[in-house]
């Protein structure tokens, strides 16, 4: 169920992970191939309604990635972009990674749903890489996804930990990929990038348009 | 012709110091597991290891870097859980690292083995990743131009081999083991089962001109 957020003298109601995933998967059509990124996104397909194929595509080299194998039946050879043992669907195919990255450049997957620090208003995404020098960057394939995937989705928390907001004028770490997001999906509300900025495709219920405005920094529009 | 070498010591023995390893697998799959601890035993150093990841755990590109054998490494994603032996290294300012998109890893691996001069890719275009490097237009689209990344020696994992040197792959362990073997002038696979018969070459994936030398290693780990 929702929790409730206190955040810059607002009371919002945002949603669990979970609930998000679920969010998320109503907005996958059948027949779609799609890459779920590492982290969060993995969950979205455990939500997709009944009655829709959507063949997953990892990057480690398998289209058609199928649910988790039952204990003491993992391969140790088929995993996932989240190193987690998956199966093969009906239908699946392997391959090695030239050739997974052709699809992914290629314009060949169709919809892609990525976890990120911040998101501008502009589309642009930065998730790969913080300011802290320390902490050793790490871009994996989301740089690839996002110049070829048409339709890139972002699911994250509305805001970071520390209550700072991460839907920005413009993103100050560094940029995974220029004018890429199409849709952001938050604990608080689902946006999409348009040419003007983020437009309010819904809020979360019991949220305000100023409550959520409150705890974001660039303009949304309605 | 017989590309078989006897067990993973012979197989590594020809790796000098300061050699560019590449080295096959993605997380826990594909890696060679059997011939990185025979070139930890063998003690080659300031090793540039290319990868996809720089190891977990004790395992593999991780052992490497505890033995501090490893001058460098060009990956795409270092950070994995329990990636502590890379990010102690790191941190000490005792291991460079080079960041390169996935994608744009396994293509500029590709184009080494193709004989490439380089590729244009948009993947990076605009960001930190393609500071100082060519751009052009395209179409009025941003591309970078990326330069073949070769490498001296090849480590690999595949399922089975045959003494030509053809490889088949099982599951999700193919990932970049054939681009390397393709880009490296020396590339060397530990296969589970060496095949006393050809392999069927409609099930070849890596054909045995890519690669220079084959060892039994029958533990999948």
């Amino acid at each position: 169920m929702t929790t409730v957020l206190n955040l810059n003298g607002a009371r919002l109601t945002a949603l669990e992970d979970a609930e998000l995933a679920a969010r998320v998967a109503q907005d996958i059509p059948d027949g779609a191939y799609v890459n779920l990124g590492i982290g969060k996104p993995t969950h979205v397909s455990a939500y997709v309604p009944e009655g829709r194929e959507v063949i997953y595509h990892s990057e480690n080299g398998i289209l058609g990635v199928g649910p988790t194998p039952p204990e003491g039946e993992e391969d140790l050879e088929l995993i996932d972009a989240s190193k987690r043992y998956v199966t093969a669907a009906p239908g699946a195919a392997y391959f090695e990674h030239s050739d997974s990255f052709a699809m992914m450049r290629g314009g060949h997957i169709d919809i892609a749903v990525l976890g990120a620090y911040q998101v501008a208003e502009t589309g642009d995404l930065a998730n790969w890489a913080t300011l802290d020098e320390k902490f050793p960057p790490a871009v994996g394939g989301a740089m690839d996804l996002v110049v070829g995937v048409p339709r890139i989705l972002v699911m994250m928390r509305h805001v970071n930990r520390d209550g700072t907001p991460k839907l920005l004028k413009r993103c100050t770490y560094p940029l995974t990929g220029l004018g890429v997001v199409s849709r952001v999906y938050t604990d608080l509300a689902v946006l999409d990038v348009t040419p003007g900025g983020f437009r309010v495709v819904e809020l979360t219920k019991g949220n305000s348009l100023e409550d959520v405005q409150a705890v974001t920094e660039a303009k949304l529009l309605t | 012709m017989d590309k078989t070498v006897t067990d993973l010591e012979s197989a590594v023995a020809p790796i000098p110091d300061g050699a560019s390893v590449m080295i096959g697998g993605f997380g826990s799959s594909g890696i060679p597991f059997g011939l990185i601890d025979a070139l930890l035993a063998q003690g080659a150093t300031g090793l540039t290891v290319i990868s996809n990841n720089a190891g977990a755990g004790e395992t593999g590109i991780a052992k490497l870097l505890k033995a501090g054998r490893v001058a460098k490494v060009i990956c795409s994603y270092p950070r994995s859980p329990g990636s502590i032996w890379f990010e102690k290294r790191y941190e000490a300012g005792e291991v460079a690292l080079e960041v390169v998109p996935q994608g744009t890893l396994a293509e500029r691996i590709r184009a080494a083995g193709a004989g490439l001069g380089g590729f244009l890719t948009p993947t990076g275009y605009g960001t930190l990743l393609a500071e100082g490097k060519e751009t052009r237009i395209i179409d009025g689209r941003g591309y970078v131009l990326e330069a073949p990344l070769p490498a001296d020696f090849a480590l690999l994992r595949a399922d089975r081999g045959d003494r030509w040197g053809n490889l088949s792959f099982h599951a999700t362990a193919r990932n970049f083991n054939p681009v390397m073997a393709m880009a490296s002038k020396h590339a060397v696979a530990e296969v589970r089962q060496l095949s006393d018969t050809p392999l069927d070459p409609e099930r070849v994936v890596t054909p045995g001109i890519f690669v220079q030398s084959v060892v039994e290693y029958g533990v999948r780990p």
